[in-house]
């Protein structure tokens, strides 16, 4: 009976290791720490980025899109830079300007947390805080998808 | 028994041991580079396939349309 709750005790501290997504899990941005839980009520896009990743390049003019188009209705876009190197974020911002929100994790905690896939991906949570949608890489032809997914979001 | 338990704890601390390893996808940076790629020169090795293929007159032109000797 003792083998067998040690087993099951020694087995929950295995899966602890990775930790599950939180809405207060902090965010650094240039304008100071933000957490998901603050913008409870909007539709959130979360986007993990970095600047290496070509995919990403094509994104941002998408991402700086729906901002300006559905930001009214309670949309927040918040992309949160996964470069080990602050200089290589920063190159690519001035190229590919964001008007959005940009955190910076060059540790990588939120991906774990998120467990990313891949890159870019991204995650739509709703105005909860519940997250409704993942999504894994940029191809043009499934924005028109993805833009249904937010407009469904946005009217409950 | 107690014995038991502590080895069983340990012997689980460790099944996560490996769980971590390798570069996740966030992590690529430098391996995303094109000088890290399997192939940095796609034209260049395109090209010396063509010229080993027609001069070892085994099959195939490595999809490279003309030599320009009526050969291969």
């Amino acid at each position: 009976m003792r083998l067998i709750s040690g087993f099951i005790i020694s087995m929950l501290f295995v899966f602890s290791v990775h930790a599950a997504p939180s809405s207060s899990m902090p965010l650094n941005t240039k304008n100071g720490v933000i957490k998901l839980s603050d913008f409870k009520g909007q539709v959130i896009y979360l986007d993990f980025w970095a600047s290496w990743c070509i995919p990403c390049r094509k994104s941002f003019p998408w991402m700086n899109e729906i901002q300006k188009r559905y930001g009214n209705k309670g949309f927040k876009v918040i992309a949160v830079n996964l470069d080990q190197e602050a200089d290589k974020a920063k190159a690519f911002l001035d190229k590919i300007p964001a008007n959005f929100t940009v955190a910076y994790d060059p540790e990588g905690v939120s991906a774990t947390a998120y467990k990313v896939k891949g890159m870019p991906s991204s995650y739509l949570i709703d105005r909860t805080g519940k997250i409704t949608f993942s999504h894994i890489g940029f191809r043009a032809k499934e924005i028109p998808a993805m833009e249904q997914k937010i407009k469904q979001l946005l009217k409950k | 028994m107690k014995f038991g338990v502590t080895i069983l704890f340990i012997l689980t601390t460790f099944m996560s041991g490996c769980s971590s390893w390798g570069v996740q996808p966030w992590e690529r940076n430098k391996l995303a580079e094109k000088k890290m790629q399997l192939e940095p020169a796609p034209l260049d090795s395109y090209l010396d396939a063509h010229i080993y293929y027609s001069k070892e007159s085994s099959s195939g032109g490595a999809g490279v349309g003309g030599g320009g000797c009526g050969c291969n």
